[in-house]
């Protein structure tokens, strides 16, 4: 059983070269032939697809390892080349070793005394820019020295190697021969290699130049077989077919002793085989391709990008007992809850293991069997075997059924269950739910934890995970719950709390409204209030009483509304003023982290669950709703709007005039006109601010968009405002609109007018309706925004994803300060004063409060 | 634990902040009191150990990062001036990239300066002034092969400058004999072949030979900040300004963090850093902690020199040969550390996701130790 499991941990993986000799020892088989199965479609012995290098037919067993398919991981072999092949992703270090080391003797071409000296500099040099730029400077230092031509310890002559590109060596215009380059680089003694940054007892510099190649296991490249019956092979099957093919012909042509021509042809054929089964990509040669034209992928592009084996599946995962569908809102389950539908919770399971106090509750489970909810859908033996629920084999699990097994159960209410909604940005985007089954076939979220995820309900999907061990699921409850998340780490603020309509709704209950005392009682109990002692004992109740219903007695907070009245709750009594977005909000919620640091996440969870109800069943005694008519203007305000646009266009007619009799002041660096198109648009940003602020001033008669904007719920007074008096200058690239035409914006217009109509001013507001140039005018700053965020995203994904990169493994020590992975020191405390942004208001220690509480 | 003892564990500005609020008179046992309850609150604050607080940061400047504007210019403060704000801004300075888009100062003033004392010729005086900028035409003579020009004496007052000064400063930069007839100066192409290029090639040396002024500041506006005078110029050259008599040193600062780390050291430099990321976070309207930007600013400067935040800069120096692998150019990482023979000690994150072992960072770099029963005699 478990006990018997030996857990092994790698400590470290080492990197070096292979030389031929170890790469000969550890291989399975010999390849020597390009076959690949013989007539009855069994795999040829010593063809690509040996069985002595794993086996990916079902029914056959490996002859290396003695294991089926899915169990043998694999076994390496090895082919013999007829003449050495120079590997490309050497090339580089191939040619800056002959071209500083000498030829004969094999050292490096500096003499002894200044090498030295060179040390401290090559150290620095390598620090900075890696071992790559300390090759590259050996390189120019030999240049750069006279001596050069000649050898400074065996004083033998020097010539000029040079590279053409991608794999051939000069050496004087004269070809050097893979065989001769490796005879070269055999001589070059370990110390020397040390200088140019190579480890001579992990890599010799010639066992980049291939005598011998191995041959990946057939487990790596799998062929598949298509309905017809055919066989389709990978593309390192197809490569490595070509190379042991003219691998044989050029053996066979060595040894019948065929003329030195051909016997170059093929081996340069060899080459360029064996390069692109390295890296299909490289620059001056022509990427093999399959018979349709298409480039083959190879070991390169395996490894290689966003697809490739590194980041899609080393460094991210697939998983199973996960769930995807669309969401939508239910505000009655709690923030910590995830509605999940019976369909999904028959699929996921949670394992739980049978003793002998569970049996019988268990024993429910498997009778229920797959089909009938809640039920179960695998037994799990003790020896690790999997066996599925199904109606015949119901009867005979029950049965065997006994202590030490597992019992895979459907989920049900109360489980742990990982919540995610992508781009997962930040922490907040995947948080821990309690499982809650609900009718329905979409999954379910408190509309206040929207705001972490990002969400909304128009069709966005998000997923589920169950994590399967019981260390996970203490892990996942006790640091990823919604409500450990309440605080954003980001600013110290709740980032989860009141929007939209729980905003409005205790907007107006906190604002005016009173009620007689049953309907209170009535509305306190909806919201899951069951002590009315508090409510006081009078006729009518104030919506101020009602809500401080929920304030714990000893509560006593002091604050200011969004308008920047003050709101003062004193031992648990809203006195004064009206809860909106700024104690209420996401992001401001000065009210909310006051009561969190008092009394905690999971009060603060439930307060914030009432509140919420509260307003949605403020709402729906109160009603909210819009009508075209909240966006009447009073005669006063329409004058006063009037009066303001008349006098924007009168300075812009000024401007104008000034502009052209040229009496207009410049700005230091500008010309004329682009001082008088800044001016332009500041007096008609100007005029358009005036607009909303007029409209502000005269929203008193509380209209339900008014509650909305002035509760923080939605919109802003310039929504408003662009709805019922005027829509504003349309900017684009931070300028008025420029010219389409020749000298105008459209034909619509006169020549060279730069007047506010023509130039995209649109003094009308959505209500009164846009004319045709007006509205052309607005889709193309429209247009301009959509560009904005398309081109933004990627922009500001791949600044996030070197961030992240950079930063992932900082950690705080136990000696406070912050380390990375090697251990050195990037801040002595973490932030300079150890504070944990989440635990902190704002960033900060709120002292005044202690303060307070111990003066009293 | 004395008043003392406990203040001496709190950070100076939690301290400032507490002596803001006592009021005077307070006695000195209830002053104890808040220090003690002070301290509890501190020590709650406080990180927990094997905080992965490199992640939370990124993630805290990551996040906000897609809710930024792209657009390049933004008008801040004065709008006259065009400066990189939002995105692009952020990402240059994470690139640590040493010239940047556009670079400014801010230039204090010390008294009598400050309140406004010859502020306009102040500003004429750093603005850089280069010939073309002194002269209406330039005359080119193919005959001749000379090219010819006269001054524009309005602005060559402006500038204090004087014809002499800038036959001289001609002569060094164009190293050619220069002739002064009257108003007019000429100045002739003497290399053998003079054809119309050299002398259309001189005309343009000409143009932009340097005569006055700070070099590299192309333009200056005095703005009053409050109740002083202040200089805002678009181009940054410290060294020069902070030579000026004028110049108030303590508070003249430039955005180009490159600059300020040759002339100021590299503390100066992460202090720039933490100010420019954060004011470009509070112009969009962001809301930002500063740990995190220092977090960030501290990883740019921690070995003494400026380094990105790119595959060449600090992510090219991690020590984990598959965590460089997994970021970019995994195959020139496997090679060379094949080559110096690396080995992976496998003590940060991705190499462990990578071979599906526990993450050493938070819970998960905690072990228990637990004695084990049967070894023990």
């Amino acid at each position: 059983m478990d006990d018997q499991v030996v857990y092994k941990k790698i400590g470290s993986i080492a990197f070096g070269l292979f030389d031929p000799a170890t790469l000969k020892k550890m291989s399975a088989a010999k390849i020597v032939t390009p076959e690949l199965y013989d007539r009855e479609g069994y795999p040829v012995d010593g063809g690509l697809m040996d069985i002595r290098m794993g086996v990916i037919d079902p029914g056959l067993r490996c002859k290396t390892c003695g294991q089926k398919i899915k169990e043998c991981p694999g076994h390496f072999g090895y082919m013999e080349l007829a003449r050495p092949i120079m590997h490309i992703k050497f090339i580089t270090l191939v040619l800056s070793l002959l071209r500083s080391t000498c030829k004969q003797c094999g050292r490096i071409l500096i003499p002894q005394d200044k090498i030295a000296s060179l040390t401290e500099e090559l150290k620095k040099i390598e620090e900075e820019g890696g071992v790559e730029e300390r090759r590259k400077r050996i390189v120019e230092i030999v240049a750069s020295l006279k001596t050069a031509t000649k050898c400074p310890h065996c004083k033998s002559k020097q010539m000029k190697v040079t590279l053409e590109k991608p794999y051939t060596f000069l050496e004087d215009d004269k070809r050097l021969s893979p065989i001769e380059i490796r005879s070269r680089l055999e001589k070059i003694p370990n110390e020397e290699l040390h200088v140019m940054g190579i480890n001579g007892e992990v890599a010799r510099p010639e066992w980049s130049i291939l005598t011998m190649m191995s041959i990946p296991p057939v487990t790596m490249r799998p062929s598949i077989t298509l309905e017809s019956g055919e066989r389709s092979e990978d593309d390192l099957t197809h490569k490595l077919g070509d190379i042991v093919r003219i691998n044989q012909r050029l053996f066979e042509n060595i040894n019948a002793g065929a003329p030195e021509i051909i016997i170059e042809d093929l081996w340069d054929l060899l080459q360029y085989h064996i390069t692109t089964f390295f890296d299909n990509e490289v620059a001056q040669l022509p990427p093999a391709r399959h018979r349709n034209g298409q480039p083959l992928k190879t070991i390169s592009e395996r490894i290689k990008s966003k697809e490739g084996r590194i980041r899609h599946n080393l460094a991210g995962k697939r998983t199973n007992f996960s769930a995807r569908t669309v969401i939508s809102p239910d505000p009655m389950i709690s923030i910590n809850e995830v509605g999940v539908p019976e369909a999904i919770a028959k699929k996921l399971t949670v394992p739980e293991r049978v003793t002998d106090w569970n049996i019988e509750y268990l024993k429910e489970f498997v009778k229920k069997g797959p089909g009938e909810y809640p039920g179960s859908n695998y037994i799990i033996r003790p020896d690790g075997k999997k066996k599925k629920i199904t109606s015949e084999t119901q009867e005979a699990c029950l049965e065997e059924l006994q202590p030490g097994y597992v019992v895979e159960r459907h989920l049900m209410d109360g489980d742990i269950a990982i919540f995610n909604r992508q781009p997962s940005l930040h922490r907040m985007s995947m948080m821990c739910h309690r499982v809650r089954i609900l009718p329905g076939k979409t999954l379910r979220l408190n509309v206040a934890v929207c705001a972490p995820y990002n969400a909304d309900f128009d069709g966005d999907e998000m997923n589920l995970h169950i994590p399967q061990t019981e260390e996970a699921r203490a892990e996942a409850e006790i640091l990823m719950l919604v409500q450990t998340q309440i605080i954003s780490p980001r600013y110290g603020l709740a980032i989860i709390g009141g929007t939209q309509d729980a905003l409005s709704g205790n907007y107006i209950l906190t604002k005016k409204l009173n009620f007689p005392r049953k309907k209170a009682v009535e509305l306190a109990s909806a919201i899951g209030i069951e002590d009315f002692k508090r409510l006081p004992k009078k006729d009518t109740v104030s919506g101020k009483e009602l809500f401080s219903l929920l304030i714990p007695l000893d509560f006593s907070f002091k604050g200011e509304s969004k308008d920047g009245n003050p709101v003062i709750i004193k031992d648990g009594q809203l006195i004064e003023g009206h809860m909106d977005d700024a104690n209420l909000g996401e992001g401001a919620g000065l009210f909310l982290r006051h009561i969190h640091k008092q009394y905690g996440e999971e009060f603060t969870a439930d307060l914030l669950g009432k509140i919420f109800k509260l307003g949605i069943v403020t709402l729906m005694e109160y009603g909210q709703s819009a009508a075209l008519s909240d966006l009447d203007l009073s005669l006063k305000a329409q004058s006063e709007i009037n009066s303001v646009l008349e006098s924007a266009y009168e300075k812009v007619d000024e401007l104008i005039s000034a502009f052209h009799k040229g009496t207009m002041e410049t700005f230091p660096g500008k010309t004329l006109r682009e001082t008088f198109e800044m001016r332009a648009l500041e007096t008609l940003n100007k005029a358009r601010n005036k607009i909303a602020n007029t409209i502000s001033d005269n929203a008193t008669k509380d209209s339900h968009l008014e509650v909305m904007i002035k509760s923080g719920a939605a919109g802003k007074f310039l929504h408003l405002t662009q709805m019922s008096a005027c829509v504003g200058q349309q900017a684009l690239h931070g300028g008025r609109i420029g010219q389409g035409y020749k000298n105008r914006t459209l034909s619509a217009f006169k020549k060279d007018d730069i007047g506010p109509e023509a130039r995209g001013f649109i003094s009308a507001g959505f209500k009164t309706g846009l004319k045709p140039y007006e509205f052309f005018f607005m889709s193309m700053t429209g247009r301009d925004a959509l560009m904005d965020t398309a081109l933004r995203t990627p922009k500001s994904g791949y600044l996030y994803r070197r961030l992240a990169n950079a930063m992932q493994d900082l950690r705080v020590e136990y000696d406070e300060t912050v380390r990375d992975s090697s251990g050195k020191i990037i801040q002595f405390k973490y932030g300079e004063d150890g504070i944990d942004v989440s635990k902190s208001e704002n960033g900060k220690l709120n002292v005044k409060r202690i303060v307070d509480k111990v003066l009293g | 634990m004395n008043t003392e003892e406990i203040k001496s564990k709190l950070t100076k500005k939690i301290i400032e902040d507490v002596e803001d609020c006592i009021p005077k008179g307070t006695s000195a046992d209830k002053i104890k009191k808040i220090y003690e309850d002070v301290m509890k609150e501190y020590e709650l604050a406080k990180v927990a150990q094997g905080e992965s607080v490199g992640i939370i940061s990124a993630e805290s400047i990551g996040e906000p990062g897609t809710q930024m504007i792209l657009r390049t210019f933004h008008l801040a403060g004065v709008a006259e001036m065009n400066v990189t704000t939002g995105l692009p801004r952020l990402i240059e300075i994470l690139d640590g990239r040493k010239s940047i888009e556009t670079p400014m100062m801010e230039i204090y003033l010390k008294e009598p300066y400050k309140s406004g004392k010859n502020i306009k010729e102040l500003a004429v005086q750093i603005k850089e002034t280069r010939l073309g900028e002194l002269v209406k035409e330039f005359i080119i003579d193919l005959a001749e092969n000379t090219v010819s020009f006269t001054l524009d004496e309005d602005k060559l007052k402006l500038i204090g400058a004087t014809p002499s000064l800038i036959i001289k400063a001609i002569e060094k930069a164009a190293k050619l004999p220069v002739k002064q007839n009257g108003r007019e100066i000429s100045v002739p192409v003497t290399s053998k072949e003079a054809g119309v290029n050299e002398v259309y090639k001189l005309k343009e040396l000409l143009r932009h030979v340097f005569v006055a002024g700070v070099k590299n500041i192309t333009q200056v506006l005095p703005v009053k900040r409050g109740e002083e005078y202040v200089i805002i110029t678009a181009g940054s050259n410290l060294k020069a300004i902070l030579g000026m008599e004028a110049v108030d040193v303590h508070r003249t600062t430039s955005n180009d963090i490159f600059e300020l780390n040759a002339v100021f050291g590299i503390e100066a430099a992460r202090a720039s850093i933490i100010n420019e990321i954060y004011k470009i976070i509070e112009s969009q309207g962001l809301n930002v902690d500063e740990r995190h930007i220092m977090l960030v600013a501290d990883m740019m400067t921690v070995d003494g020199m400026i380094k990105g935040i790119t595959r060449y800069g600090i992510i090219g120096e991690k020590s984990s040969v598959l965590a460089r692998a997994s970021f970019e150019t995994p195959i020139k990482h496997l090679i060379n550390a094949a080559l110096v023979g690396e080995r992976d000690p496998l003590n940060s994150v991705v190499e462990n996701v990578m071979i599906n072992q526990i993450v050493p960072i938070g819970t998960g770099q905690s072990r228990i130790v637990m004695k084990d029963k049967e070894n023990k005699k």
